[in-house]
């Protein structure tokens, strides 16, 4: 029965008795060595991939794609999908922008906890038809990813924020610096920390991995399924309001079209990041390792003066590179597991 | 069972052709242009590349699959020929060769969902990434235009003496193989068997695999020839060629009464779901609305169409549970 469980679904990680064998069985020992192969690899054709200023540039590149993969993780481990996050990082920017434009003394905190607020609202959205509609999360994100667009342009009818008419608090966010590090990556990492920690200790976080694995089973224990996966759609619409903000100071010029199709890098960085889009296993840890790979390869197709144009196709083949990997890497478990009870009946 | 499914069925798709009269009504009212002979049939022609992928996604969601990637196939295949013909390759090898990249690109989904067993949604949104993607690499920034007459005669033309624009004869003849296919042959028939349960359908001896990939296959060829279509309307081929269309053709099938859960639906409500969204976006064009104030109408048609189709079998399904005295019989043998 337990092997049964164990085999069910890929990504389900079994201990082996050589602690060294169990780390690099982890999907994040394999991101970690991709990484490591693409920085020599990168480096010794364009030396200027490995100065510090390049890693600056592609820290701050990734961390709109990875506290958005956050929120995404969340979802997709709950066995759910949320295809709108780019809509409300889209969306969010563009209030916040508008906001800090009409107040120019407007703590940047307020902002913040506006966009939160709105993101949080989306997802509640989601979250209640999902549960309550009992409709497939995959339909109600394609809706309201075009519903949420929608009310982004007609807030900003064909407008745009400029950097100029921003005040210089919001635009010099991305410029501070607590301790010498970039203020946005400690955000960041403290909101890595916090669901990475929740999801792997709380309570909470194991329902969410509960509830992936059988919903039907975790409802019948007793778990708050319903609730669990409302609660992971609202979290994931906060952290893409937050994202949001982290967007807009980045860029200080804000259309409607800002984080167009940015769903689709997030559900891959995930993806790759070992979440299985089946729900149930994965870490918020190999998320964000995910959404840094595709950070580090944009950024070495652009050193190595690639065609910009290259990355989407890329991020593509990525999905389905990992997706393979993952089923060739729980099959080659399962025989591996079979050959281990073969030999315990033996002797 | 299976005869109060089809009953249902029947019964939404009734509601939808009420539901097509209603707003043609409304858009009459609202804008006097909308009953138009030149307007239907622009609507009529704007709608034929979505009807050609619709057609073979309405088996694939009632095998219980989903191609997410048919608009990027169109647009692959119209940026290919674009290529091709900026390469000095004739017109008529160039959609050929296009076509058969269509087939490939379906053949790749196939073999990754069917044969590997892969989440077709994943696989689906990983190759909606990577063809679009394609796309970009092929034509990066610019668009090719100049396609010879013939060829955008035929996307712009009419049928000689009337108003039929000519890419709708193809969706005509597609839609009713399609049909005839899915509804009166056994081949058709193992599409719903395998949509109520793959499982028992393999152990019926049913190819589900083979059967698959060949949708998936199909789906790409048609998705490439809205492509080709696409280009010849538009007389341009551009990286950003149908760009988003999945969202449409989706929507369609579930509003047709399609189901997600697989097992339930039909071309003909499928074409109507689109005929709803074709008399919406035009109506709302015509009244000057933009494409995305019309995306948000039908995002929310989508969520509404899902949701009334829930509701409505969740209360079949209500006034077909056992009675008390039933289940306690149950009971008592267990």
């Amino acid at each position: 029965m337990t092997d049964a469980l164990k085999t069910a679904r890929p990504g389900v990680r079994v201990r082996s008795g050589n602690p060294v064998v169990t780390i690099l069985r982890r999907r994040e020992a394999s991101l970690v060595l991709a990484l490591a192969l693409i920085t020599v690899g990168v480096s010794s054709v364009a030396p200027r991939f490995l100065s510090l200023d390049n890693f600056g540039q592609i820290l701050a590149a990734v961390v709109v794609v990875t506290v958005v993969g956050v929120g995404q993780a969340l979802v997709v481990i709950s066995g759910n999908v949320d295809l709108s996050v780019g809509s409300v990082v889209g969306l969010t920017a563009f209030v916040a922008a508008t906001t800090a434009h009409a107040n120019q003394s407007l703590p940047l905190l307020i902002v913040f906890l506006m966009a939160m607020a709105i993101g949080a609202a989306c997802g509640a959205i989601n979250g209640l038809l999902v549960t309550v509609g009992r409709i497939p999360a995959i339909v109600v994100t394609l809706g309201t990813l075009y519903v949420f667009r929608g009310v982004d342009y007609i807030i900003a009818g064909g407008g745009q924020v400029n950097a100029a008419e921003l005040p210089s608090s919001f635009l010099d966010f991305p410029s501070q610096k607590l301790l010498g590090i970039p203020l946005t990556i400690v955000l960041t990492v403290v909101l890595v920390a916090v669901f990475a920690a929740g999801a792997r200790w709380l309570r909470v976080g194991r329902y969410l991995y509960a509830t992936g694995n059988s919903s039907e089973a975790a409802h019948l224990a007793g778990l708050p399924q319903r609730r669990t996966v409302f609660g992971a759609f609202v979290l994931c619409g906060a952290l893409a309001g937050v994202a949001g903000v982290l967007y807009a100071t980045r860029f200080g010029a804000v259309t409607s079209s800002a984080g167009l199709g940015l769903e689709f890098q997030v559900v891959a960085a995930v993806v790759v990041g070992g979440v299985s889009i089946l729900g149930g296993s994965g870490s918020i840890i190999g998320s964000v390792l995910g959404a840094i790979l595709f950070g580090v390869i944009t950024n070495a197709l652009n050193v190595m003066n690639a065609p910009s144009n290259w990355i989407q196709a890329i991020s593509g083949a990525a999905i389905l590179l990992a997706i393979i990997l993952d089923l060739a890497m729980s099959r080659a478990r399962e025989r591996r597991e079979r050959f281990d009870r073969e030999r315990a009946k033996l002797s | 069972m299976k005869l109060s499914s089809f009953r249902h069925l029947l019964r939404w798709e009734v509601m939808l052709i009420g539901l097509v009269i209603v707003l043609a009504i409304a858009a009459n009212a609202v804008t006097p242009l909308f009953l138009t002979a030149p307007n239907i049939s622009d609507a009529l022609s704007n709608l034929s590349e979505k009807a050609l992928m619709l057609l073979p996604l309405v088996p694939l969601i009632i095998a219980r699959e989903i191609d997410l990637s048919v608009a990027s196939i169109a647009g692959l295949a119209s940026v290919s020929l674009g290529a091709m013909f900026e390469a000095k390759v004739p017109l008529a090898v160039a959609i050929v060769v296009v076509v058969v990249i269509g087939a490939l690109c379906g053949l790749l989904n196939g073999v990754l969902v069917s044969v590997l067993g892969l989440p077709s949604l994943v696989v689906t949104l990983g190759t909606l990434g990577l063809y679009r993607g394609l796309c970009y690499v092929v034509l990066s920034g610019k668009s090719v235009a100049g396609f010879p007459a013939w060829f955008t005669n035929f996307g712009f033309g009419y049928i000689p003496g009337t108003l039929i624009p000519q890419p709708l004869v193809i969706v005509v003849v597609a839609a009713v193989i399609f049909g005839v296919w899915l509804h009166l042959t056994t081949g058709g028939r193992e599409v719903y068997a395998i949509g109520n349960g793959s499982g028992a359908a393999r152990f019926s001896g049913l190819p589900v695999r083979s059967l698959l990939v060949r949708l998936y296959v199909v789906s790409g060829t048609f998705s490439a020839i809205a492509g080709v279509i696409y280009s010849a309307r538009f007389a341009s081929a551009r990286a950003d060629s149908a760009l988003g269309f999945e969202l449409d053709v989706i929507a369609a099938a579930l509003l047709g009464g399609v189901s997600m859960a697989g097992g339930v639906g039909s071309i003909f409500g499928g074409l109507l779901g689109l005929t709803v969204l074709g008399v919406v976006r035009n109506a709302m064009s015509l009244a000057n609305i933009s494409s995305e104030v019309q995306s948000v109408v039908v995002g929310a048609l989508l969520i509404l169409a899902v949701l009334l189709t829930t509701l409505l079998s969740d209360s079949s399904r209500l006034k077909r549970a056992p009675s008390r005295a039933v289940r306690k019989e149950v009971a008592a043998d267990a």
